[in-house]
């Protein structure tokens, strides 16, 4: 799906990377907790759809390789955060949907969501 | 374990333990190792495994350093903080244990997944640690890059 149609099904403000919403995010994944960002999401070009808003958000994006970040209910990053994202070239998006429907919403128009990444011994023996 | 090859490149960063720059050091690791034209799935783990660890450092310890060495095969990360030191580390192993307190856990950190998966993304994963002194962790992540090297395959592989 391209990230233009991800911000108009939003209702979303673009942040930044207004230049690149004609690129297509592959998948989705949602979390508000950037550890299991960092260990479940195997895939690249994936969308973060988020509630956390704090500077790191965009450089786990960076480290992952992924798409764009959907902000959800209404949050915003700092301006420094949207300038480092712009720098780097995430696009974020801003809406002031709650994650359950913005989840709800993209999932019905086609969005797959992301594949998990086993966690560490999760299909290991019990020990 | 075989003999590591010759660096191509090395650079010391250091950590504050501070959270606004946590992040910086994995991104830059991340540049340095696309320039140099390190495998993207290698550049990946080698990303990921950085940001875990810098997180710990930024915000758990009283600072350290991050090394980044890259070879013909592999690329080495070793982290080093300068206390508090890790009393049971088979502990912090285990996916889903934390001591992160709750300012860590509202930055969408701490989950107990930092360690776990630092060793989930590296080939090889060592790590040391003594109360009041601090930890040290050698991540090796193996460049297969069998017909570029002259066969320096990883063992294994």
């Amino acid at each position: 799906m391209k990230i233009r149609e991800v911000a108009r099904l939003m209702g979303a403000e673009v942040l930044c990377g207004e230049e690149s919403l004609d690129l297509e995010v592959t998948r989705a994944f949602a979390a508000d907790l950037m550890s299991d960002v960092l260990a479940m999401v195997q895939e690249e070009g994936v969308l973060l759809i988020t509630g956390t808003v704090v500077p790191q958000v965009v450089r786990v994006a960076e480290v992952m390789s992924m798409g764009a970040i959907l902000f959800v209910r209404g949050k915003r990053p700092s301006a420094a955060t949207v300038n480092y994202a712009a720098e780097v070239g995430i696009p974020l998006l801003a809406t002031d949907k709650i994650m359950f429907e913005a989840c709800g919403i993209l999932y019905s128009r086609g969005l797959l969501p992301a594949k998990r990444k086993a966690l560490p011994r999760e299909n290991g023996p019990r020990d | 374990m075989a003999p590591a090859t010759k660096a191509l490149y090395k650079q010391v960063f250091p950590v504050k333990s501070d959270l606004e720059s946590a992040g910086k050091v994995s991104t830059e690791v991340r540049r340095i190792l696309r320039s140099l034209g390190v495998e993207p799935e290698v550049v990946r783990r080698a990303g990921i495994v950085c940001f875990e660890g810098e997180m710990n450092i930024a915000l758990y310890t009283k600072g350290g350093r991050i090394i980044l060495i890259v070879r013909d095969d592999r690329v080495e990360l070793l982290f080093s903080d300068r206390g508090p030191g890790i009393a049971d580390i088979d502990l912090v192993k285990q996916p889903g244990y934390s001591t992160a307190p709750d300012w860590a856990r509202e930055l969408g950190f701490g989950a107990g997944m930092g360690i776990p998966n630092m060793e989930a993304n590296s080939d090889r994963f060592v790590m040391y640690s003594r109360v009041g002194v601090g930890t040290v962790i050698r991540a090796t992540i193996f460049r297969r890059c069998h017909e570029t090297c002259g066969g320096n395959r990883a063992p294994g592989t």
